[in-house]
């Protein structure tokens, strides 16, 4: 028997004038896992997950979580889920408690069931203490943990989590961490989405790779840094001046044209793994006049999936991002 | 693996549609009522705000106002107060609109299976009651500066009934008002730029007789003056504007309840589908 996929998208396209957010968006998320849609700012991750979250009307394409379509069947789909955006989105005057509870009546809960889920969560998230007090005195971590808490209330079997890590202090990311799989392990389908590649790497069973408002790439971390060739070979030339000569003797190991970087000392090789491969890399070297400082190999990350995959690379758009946090 | 939905014992019985629409409004008028409870400050619009005009008017601008047919001029403002006294509180419904959009609150209550419609409803049962303490302070004001009803208890109690009914539709405007907006600080000033001369350009504080006679017929149109006009007559206090030979002003109640109507009819299905739209 076939499995009903957690979350299936068809074709999703969503368009802001002239700006397309999302272009022919393809998904399936088989039930249980974590699953990391990972991009850069403005990628269209925000957008897919609003679309199947009910929060937006795509354009065109379908989308459907266990089955029921967002649109035809969004009440459905309603029930079935659980979402936290990037900003905590709580009732600044109310009490952490009554935030919960409140929400937990309005997810279906009894009142007396909201009260109690609301104390099981504040106790899970480390806020018995806080939950007493007004969320406008909470800091921005404390907000976070609680907006996460309110989007578990309703026991969401899918639980969309939008740049979770985002604002969070390093324990608090450790404590989402935690959640995350604790969620898992409890059958609880996961979507997050996350421009960190080393958290999609660490959470994410698999992995979409989000470009332009399509995926442009798909599979587990493995299977995606695979694809973009074994390992690297990291050189240091002793003189720039010998850059071209290095390169025409790295060219037979190069599994794709070779980077060159700044001064023109730094060399990145993209090599098919092999035994003894670093050796014959010095000799081919030696043999072509080159005198090398420094070699180190290291396995391909998903920075190299990103980067080879888009052609930018994802740091710099964050560094950019953190700069227009700032300014805010 | 099962794929079914986790359901906790506790859920809610028993509820359909409306049953579920009822319980999701009465949760939100909750949530704001224990805002003013923690923040009595935010009452004031409706408490010290009213108080002051009343005192101003009463006592600084009161003494050089001539009413056409005489008759007290404290009696004579309580029935405009009342109707600013309402109205003034839309914008403080489109900042709450505002916060709830760009908090992202809206976003989550749009994820939640619960009653759409609650949302609204809920803002403006909760302005509602605002609006009913702060009748029940302009009365209280008025009495104590000399203010007296000189008819029947229906007469009185049709006079509030009008005076909310209005209010409530106007609130139905803050709500729109809130929905095209992007800043709490932009629905405060815009809110302001609209209230003041709506509130000014009619017969709440002065006879529109007074005014220059281009000015007039907008002043005697407004929706203001008629719900102040309604009030003086039901209150039985002085009430220049029967001699004034334009409709509303002869039709004061039919007016109130036309205006109301109008709003309601315009600016409550505006306000769903811009709460439907900002799906953006």
């Amino acid at each position: 028997m076939t499995e009903t996929p957690a979350i299936e998208a068809e074709g999703l396209v969503k368009r802001y004038g002239k700006t397309t957010a999302l272009s022919g968006f393809d998904l399936t998320v088989p039930p249980g896992v974590v699953y990391g849609l990972l991009g850069p700012n403005g990628a269209g991750k925000t957008t897919a997950v609003r679309v199947l979250a009910t929060l937006l009307r795509p354009d065109g394409g379908q989308a459907r979580v266990f089955g029921h379509d967002v649109q035809a069947d969004a009440a459905a789909v309603r029930r079935t889920i659980g979402l936290t955006g990037q900003y905590a989105a709580l009732d600044e005057y109310l009490t952490g408690r009554s935030n919960l509870i409140m929400i937990g009546q309005l997810s279906r809960l009894s009142p007396r069931g909201a009260r109690r889920r609301a104390d099981e969560l504040l106790d899970r998230f480390g806020l018995i203490e806080a939950g007493g007090r007004a969320v406008k005195t909470y800091s921005g971590g404390m907000r976070r943990r609680l907006d996460l808490a309110a989007s578990l209330i309703g026991h969401p079997a899918v639980l969309f989590l939008d740049e979770p890590s985002t604002g969070l202090d390093p324990s608090a990311r450790a404590l989402m961490r935690d959640i995350v799989r604790e969620l898992v392990a409890d059958g609880t389908t996961l979507l997050l989405t996350t421009q960190y590649l080393d958290e999609a790497d660490q959470l994410a069973s698999r992995i979409a790779v989000i470009d332009g408002g399509k995926v442009i790439a798909e599979g587990t971390p493995a299977e995606l840094k695979a694809s973009v060739g074994g390992q690297r070979i990291l050189l240091t030339i002793a003189d720039g001046a010998d850059r071209f000569a290095a390169t025409l003797a790295l060219a037979p190991f190069s599994t794709r044209s070779i980077s060159p970087n700044g001064s023109g000392r730094l060399i990145e090789v993209p090599v098919a793994a092999a035994d003894g491969l670093a050796t014959e890399v010095l000799r081919a070297l030696d043999a072509a006049g080159v005198a090398v400082s420094d070699i180190s190999v290291r396995s391909a990350s998903l920075d190299d999936v990103f980067l080879t995959l888009t052609g930018h690379a994802v740091e710099a758009r964050e560094e950019t991002e953190l700069a227009q946090e700032a300014a805010v | 693996m099962t794929t079914a939905t986790l359901s906790p014992a506790d859920l809610a019985t028993g509820q359909n549609v409306f049953t579920q629409f009822l319980s999701d409004v009465w949760v939100l008028t909750k949530r704001s009522i224990a805002r003013i409870r923690r923040e009595p400050e935010t009452l004031s619009e409706v408490t010290i705000q009213p108080v002051m005009f009343v005192l101003m008017f009463a006592y600084v601008f009161g003494g050089a106002i001539n009413i056409p047919g005489g008759g007290s001029y404290h009696e004579y403002l309580i029935g405009g107060m009342l109707g600013m006294g309402l109205a003034q509180t839309a914008p403080g419904t489109a900042v709450a609109v505002v916060t709830d959009m760009s908090t992202g609150l809206i976003d989550r209550f749009r994820s939640l299976p619960m009653s759409r419609a609650a949302v609204l409803t809920a803002r403006t049962i909760a302005d509602l009651l605002t609006q009913l303490i702060g009748a029940l302070v302009v009365a209280g004001v008025g009495l104590a500066i000399g203010w007296r009803v000189h008819t029947s208890a229906g007469d009185v109690i049709e006079a509030f009934a009008l005076a909310l009914l209005f209010g409530y539709a106007f609130t139905w405007a803050g709500v729109c008002l809130g929905m095209v907006l992007r800043s709490p600080e932009a629905a405060q000033q815009t809110g302001f730029v609209i209230f003041l001369p709506l509130t000014f350009i009619s017969s709440a504080f002065v006879p529109t007789q007074g005014m220059p006679g281009w000015l007039q017929p907008i002043a005697e149109w407004n929706p203001l003056s008629s719900l102040a006009a309604a009030c003086r007559e039901l209150f039985g206090n002085p009430n220049p504007a029967a001699a004034v030979q334009v409709w509303p002003a002869q039709h004061p109640e039919l007016a109130v309840l036309c205006w109301s109507a109008a709003m309601l009819v315009v600016f409550a299905p505006l306000a769903v589908r811009l709460y439907r739209s900002k799906a953006h």
